[in-house]
């Protein structure tokens, strides 16, 4: 299990290494990007967007495989009311924590050990989701 | 300068963003897996507390590459905080710093604000409104949703899907309502 898994945690560990030295994970530099009063989040989001966007017209452009020598596939997202409601929701709960969820977790390696009840309380919130699904407006 | 003592300075975005951005075709050539992070959450629940629910019952073994990801993450926080840090204080906009002082945010020195969230503010309302209420939003709201930042801002966007268009727009909607409007009287608490 580790072996086939090896790669995912060393691409998380460089990810959670640029969380933490470009403050992406700094509840303040949050603030900063939804008063508008710092431009480094936009460019953080937007540079990334940007290279990853390339990146995958580069790998359509040449059909390049995994290397495992699979085709790569992209699956379609679909719209639903949910990604309004929920992306709202989701938008009210990033601007308290500073974090989304990746940086949850990359908070609590920084040694901000609290955050674990935050973390914890995201998962119970994802599970009253799951729970709730199907009376919710999609 | 040596290249370690460069490396333990804060990292500009345009250094940031880029690295950000290539984790994309990383995961994908590697083994076909779509960036996104917050379906982590969903993973945990069906591990561990599925209950009956339908949503949480699927092979989420079949995910496990993602919980090893986050596992990194974790990682990667520790090694930069405790190896890859040269004590340099964040550099904010002095307008933030002026408007969180009459809060009693005086500290600016840690990623994660000791003043909010910290062991002893759990016991606070501001501080149970913060991190249990704020991590409640956080995953009801990504998976109501069907993706966070990453799934849809990054993943999403780059690969021209427009419903996480409007998903990315929604979260800053929510963010900025938030922050502007809502979070100056959850820090009065």
């Amino acid at each position: 299990m580790l072996r086939n898994n090896f790669k995912y945690l060393m691409v998380g560990l460089v990810f959670g290494i640029v969380f933490v030295k470009a403050e992406v994970i700094s509840w303040f530099r949050i603030q900063e990007m939804f008063r508008l009063q710092s431009f480094h989040m936009y460019g953080i989001i937007g540079s990334a967007v940007l290279v990853a966007m390339l990146s995958i017209w580069l790998i359509k452009k040449f059909r390049i495989k995994t290397v495992s020598g699979e085709p790569i596939v992209i699956k379609p997202k679909e719209f639903n009311k949910g990604q309004i409601y929920g992306g709202i929701l989701f938008g009210l709960g990033w601007a308290v924590t500073g974090a989304c969820p990746g940086p949850l977790f990359a908070q609590i390696g920084t040694g901000a050990t609290v955050v674990v009840v935050t973390l914890i309380s995201a998962i119970l919130g994802t599970w009253v989701y799951g729970k709730f699904r199907n009376r919710l407006p999609h | 300068m040596s290249i370690l003592a460069l490396i333990k300075q804060p990292w500009p975005w345009y250094v940031a963003g880029p690295l950000i951005g290539l984790i994309v075709p990383a995961l994908l050539i590697f083994g076909n897996k779509p960036f996104g992070i917050s379906a982590n959450l969903r993973h945990i629940c069906a591990a561990c507390i599925p209950a009956k629910i339908p949503f949480f019952h699927y092979d989420w073994k079949k995910e496990m590459w993602n919980l090893f990801f986050v596992l990194g993450i974790l990682i990667g926080g520790f090694i930069a905080s405790s190896m890859l840090s040269d004590q340099t204080t964040i550099a904010l906009n002095p307008d933030l710093t002026k408007e969180l002082a009459p809060y009693g945010i005086t500290r600016f020195d840690s990623l994660v604000p000791v003043e909010l969230f910290s062991w002893s503010q759990l016991f606070s309302w501001r501080g149970l409104a913060m991190m249990v209420g704020g991590g409640f939003l956080v995953g009801f709201g990504t998976r109501y949703a069907g993706g966070c930042t990453s799934g849809h801002a990054i993943m999403g966007i780059a690969s021209l899907q427009w419903p996480s268009i409007i998903a990315t727009c929604c979260f800053m909607l929510g963010g900025f309502l938030m922050a502007n409007l809502i979070l100056p009287y959850i820090l009065t608490f």
